[in-house]
């Protein structure tokens, strides 16, 4: 019996996890997936925002405004790239300053510090590749950008590191109340715990109304995005917005945490039984570039080196649900985390542990909590450190990625941690081997052969992601 | 009176060539198209006896790798290389080998050896 | 920190050649850093035949023309370090280096000819829409998988792209068991050799689609079907002419990138359109002494050219340590004019030349019954007839020095004169 059992390891459901790991609770995190993190968290824009978009009295406002001061301290103790860069809304015409004066209110409103409305000169100051029709724009200094797998990844290790179980490929089927909680049925076992906190992601709904009564859905949305590679970076150093319209914050381009340059997304309603469609549509991507120009003409679009989509969960109720349910007491959803989503995770988690507290009268810390996650990026590193850690470990002495000298020490690393890699795009997302500009052509079968011997298991039998995702298909002359 | 189109591959030019019956001709075939002697041989050859040079690997042990390549030292025919494969696919070697080592020899009876293409030392 | 006269970045055939030819030059102290396991490079996994014709006068398998390189390369007792990644180059000819063994290593050289190859385009440089399934992979890794680990990486295959290496695996596929279902094209004329296209795809039966492109891959977990659509005269897909191809993998040959990050890093300026260095007559980049040849300087399609190319980047490399090169020269540049997407060298210092000025080039379009026409300054120096030009076979021009070393010529351009097929 568990004291709290958490459904989905997305960014959410691990910090939650974590910030609960400081007190003396038995938890677990209950995925259907192989990997943590392989939902929303995997593929967004990996922004925190400034905080001026949302309505003044919103969720949405309130756990932006407070999450996004948390950013530095958490991706400090776990080593997940953060960096405060700034953001720009652009305007384009008069009706957009409006705009950026009513963002700039909301903004003052919800309390954002150093927001400011700048003129055209200084926007080309600061961003000279920003076309020439820009007339202003509203600079937030303090949104940022973020490794959002990375962090939920971290997030994960860490928790598992203060003794919280991972329950990986296991889907939730059913859940019933119990006496003293309740029993949840996965396609795998049976797993009883006192409180449920639902952090499903596109799946909320189907997971509120397993036990409680159908207050909201979630509505799928897909965005698309492009990513270019590390020489394209000069294009701008700060988040570029355009003023946001009814479909959302509109397309961004925006430096990566890695150098990179993300470009994207749309907004395209899916179906209710399209909530894992992942695939990228060419109509679709050509729209993200149609507009990204807009903002800055000369994006390199030859310097492409992936594209892919992720699917959010738009709440129909307008704003995050983040309460117990009304008739399952001890259910609680975090449910309909949208944009600002990743912006408010660190406030949202710390909100539900004080609901979580409020249930359990005189709640212990857990002294042994550890709050450091480290991680080893050895082409961070100076020279001599890099010296330094091959003379202990020869494994930094070998490069397995060519494209982002990302050596077998780190791979080897990103495996054996606790919640650590069991795939190769596992692999991908913590070390990143792949995640360069051969996309994995060089690397791919020495991080299977690595992902071989450390997992004790053949090689045919590594896969990509997904359990069926087997790369190799036998040996030859077999 | 028989007519068959190929394309010569003897060298980057690709030369379509028209290759006819004809008894009048010294080798049974008249040969159009080709701009070079070595396009009418082919010619004459795809229509009569059509072969390929056979590259593939063979299962190697003790080595650095698990496969090593191999080639056939002469055109096999055409409508053999599969049945060649199965016997290659079948056999399995052990290091030290050196390039030009016959692992198979006469192959299907056709005289032709399957080669190694590389050495590979034992490791 | 170690000290060497020549330095050679990659140990293929590009590397191989330098480093040998360098030592017959008379420089002892030479080192080669390869990060793979073994020298030679992607020659090891090209075991088709066909190498060597040029330079050999004998076709051989790519391991077997890299064994020779090998062997002459460890009579000669050329020092290489294998399993070694270069992780940074200065403009001062600093290399700092990693492996397992040595640890961090910072090597100084007189000399460094680059030779770190090409690599392929992914799928994500081609925006291909649709799923993200196992099943995708570039010919080149295919390739390694099947030709030097021995495993298979898929039972029903479409190949995009018909450039030599998607036609060499169409058939390595087929004779190890997969079934290929069809190569895909986007221009309306492959990039490969016609021989190969008998050998490996009429052989077979497998259908070559030309004008045609991969517009959706679908499947969630593995591969399970790509659509591929007809293409218009601006590479479109026509809508209507999808087809969906069932197969469980995608194999892409959709071009190669020189390698040369190692190259922006040390400040050396590259050409947009090959994406590698500019170089001159010897071979020789912007940085003095940073020489560099083969597939990172433009990508090419017979390997004999890049041993040729490689030699005279070695040669110059002894020359320059020799203090044999000249600087003050008067220097002649080369411009692409029509029909003629490059040429390398970009630069001609014509007191370095010996007998002849090498150009090699490659044209823009398929011609038949054409001409290359040479004009120094405008007026012709030489025409060359060509039966057929195609963007796939590069182009190599011989001129004698004596043709332009006597004038004061500032440039020399190549066109093509004829029609596009």
């Amino acid at each position: 019996m568990y004291n709290v059992v958490i459904i989905g390891a997305g960014v959410i459901g691990n910090f939650i996890a974590r910030e609960l790991s400081k007190y003396k609770l038995n938890i677990a995190i209950v995925e259907k997936d192989s990997e943590v993190s392989n939902g929303t968290t995997k593929a967004n824009s990996a922004i925190v925002h400034g905080g001026y978009d949302a309505k003044p009295g919103t969720k949405m406002a309130k756990f932006n405004s407070e999450g996004n001061p948390m950013f530095d301290k958490v991706c400090k103790e776990l080593d997940v790239p953060f960096k405060k860069i700034g953001s720009l809304v652009l305007a384009f015409n008069d009706e957009d300053m409006e705009t950026l004066k009513e963002l700039y209110d909301r903004g003052i409103e919800n309390k954002i510090p150093n927001i400011e409305i700048i003129d055209k000169n200084k926007v080309k100051e600061m961003e000279p590749n920003i076309n020439d029709d820009v007339i202003g724009a509203l600079y937030s200094p303090t949104a940022g950008i973020v490794g959002a797998y990375e962090l939920a990844i971290a997030l994960a290790e860490n928790a598992a590191d203060n003794g919280v179980e991972l329950i990986l490929n296991n889907e939730v089927k059913d859940i019933e109340k119990i006496d003293d909680g309740y029993k949840i049925l996965t396609n795998k076992q049976e797993i009883k715990s006192k409180y449920v906190i639902n952090c499903a992601g596109v799946y909320a709904d189907k997971i509120n109304n397993m036990v409680a009564k159908e207050t909201f859905k979630i509505i799928p949305k897909r965005g698309q995005y492009y990513i270019l590679d590390k020489s394209a970076s000069y294009i701008t150093n700060h988040v570029i917005f355009q003023c946001p319209n009814k479909f959302g914050k509109g397309v961004l381009v925006a430096p990566t945490v890695h150098g990179n340059i993300i470009v994207g997304p749309d907004s395209q309603e899916l179906n209710d039984d399209q909530r894992d469609e992942l695939q990228t549509t060419s109509d679709n991507i050509e729209y993200v570039r149609n507009t990204a120009v807009k903002s800055i003409e000369k994006i390199p679009f030859n310097k492409t080196i992936t594209n892919f989509s992720g699917v959010r969960a738009e709440p129909d109720t307008g704003d995050f649900i983040i309460e117990e349910s009304q008739d399952a007491k001890g259910f609680i959803n975090v449910a309909g985390i949208k944009s600002p989503g990743l912006s408010s995770a660190p406030a949202i988690a710390q909100y539900v542990v004080e609901l979580v507290k409020e249930r359990y009268d005189g709640l212990e810390k857990n002294k042994d909590f550890n709050p450091r996650r480290e991680m080893i990026v050895f082409n961070e590193l100076s020279k001599e450190k890099k010296a330094e850690l091959i003379k202990k470990d020869p494994r930094y002495g070998r490069v397995i990625c060519r494209c982002e000298n990302i050596t077998e020490g780190e791979i080897v690393d990103s495996i054996r941690k606790n919640a650590g890699a069991t795939t190769v795009d596992g692999v991908k997302r913590r070390a990143r081997p792949g995640a360069g500009r051969c996309q994995g052509g060089f690397c791919g079968p020495r991080v299977m052969e690595i992902l071989a011997r450390e997992l004790n298991k053949d090689i045919e039998k590594i896969v990509k992601d997904g359990n069926e995702s087997n790369i190799l298909t036998g040996k030859t002359k077999s | 009176m028989k007519e068959y189109e190929k394309v010569c591959i003897v060298c980057p030019v690709g030369c379509r060539l028209t290759i006819t019956e004809d008894s009048n001709s010294n080798n049974g075939y008249r040969v159009e198209g080709n701009n070079c002697p070595r396009g009418e041989k082919y010619g004459i050859k795809e229509v009569t006896n059509p072969t390929r040079v056979l590259t593939t690997t063979v299962k190697i042990s003790g080595a650095h790798h698990d496969r090593i390549p191999v080639i056939s030292s002469d055109g096999l025919p055409k409508k053999k290389l599969f049945e060649c494969m199965e016997i290659i696919n079948d056999v399995n070697i052990v290091a030290p080998i050196k390039a030009g080592d016959v692992i198979v020899e006469d192959i299907l009876d056709t005289g032709v050896d399957i080669v190694a293409s590389r050495s590979m030392d034992k490791q | 920190m170690l000290n060497y006269d020549i330095v050679v970045i990659g140990g293929g055939p590009a590397g191989l050649a330098a480093a040998i030819e360098a030592k017959k030059n008379g420089i002892n102290n030479i080192l080669i850093i390869e990060r793979d396991k073994e020298l030679g490079g992607i020659l090891q996994q090209c075991i088709h035949n066909g190498f060597g014709l040029h330079v050999f006068k004998e076709e051989l398998t790519g391991p077997g023309y890299a064994e020779k390189f090998i062997n002459e390369l460890k009579s000669l007792n050329i020092e290489y370090k294998l399993d070694t990644m270069v992780l940074d180059i200065t403009e001062d000819k600093m290399i700092s280096a990693i492996n397992t063994e040595d640890g961090f290593m910072e090597i100084k050289a007189e000399a460094v000819v680059l030779a770190m190859g090409c690599r392929e385009r992914p799928r994500g440089a081609l925006s291909i829409p649709g799923t993200r399934p196992a099943g995708v992979f570039t010919a080149g890794t295919a390739q390694r998988f099947i030709n030097m680990e021995g495993y298979m990486v898929g039972k029903k295959v479409v190949i995009l792209g018909s450039g030599d290496i998607g036609l060499i695996m169409a058939r390595r596929l087929t004779l190890e068991g997969a079934e290929v279902k069809a190569v895909a094209e986007l221009m309306s004329y492959s990039g490969g050799l016609t021989r190969n296209i008998v050998q490996c795809l009429d052989d077979f039966d497998i259908p070559l689609l030309l004008s045609h492109t991969v517009v959706d891959i679908k499947g969630k977990d593995r591969v399970e079907g790509v659509v591929i659509a007809k293409v218009d005269e601006n590479k479109k897909p026509i809508p209507g002419t999808e087809k969906l191809y069932e197969c469980d993998t995608l194999l892409l040959s959709v071009g190669l990138i020189p390698e040369n990050e190692l190259s922006s890093g040390a400040g050396i300026e590259l050409d947009s359109t090959t994406n590698g260095p500019k170089v001159n007559e010897s071979m020789e980049t912007n940085i003095e002494g940073i020489f560099a040849c083969g597939n990172v300087v433009h990508v090419h399609d017979l390997v004999d050219y890049v041993t040729e190319e490689s030699i005279r980047a070695g040669r110059n490399a002894a020359k320059f340590i020799k203090k044999e090169l000249k600087k003050d020269s008067h220097t002649i540049n080369t411009k692409a004019k029509d029909g003629i997407r490059y040429i390398i060298p970009h630069e001609i210092r014509v007191e370095n030349l010996d007998n002849t000025l090498d150009m090699f080039m490659r044209v823009t379009d398929v011609y038949r019954d054409a001409k290359l026409v040479i004009k120094a300054d405008g007026e012709i120096v030489r025409e060359i007839k060509k039966k057929h030009l195609a963007p796939g076979e590069m182009e190599r021009i011989k001129i004698p020095v004596k043709d332009i070393k006597n004038n004061n010529i500032s440039n020399i351009t190549v066109e093509v004169q004829g029609k596009v097929k």
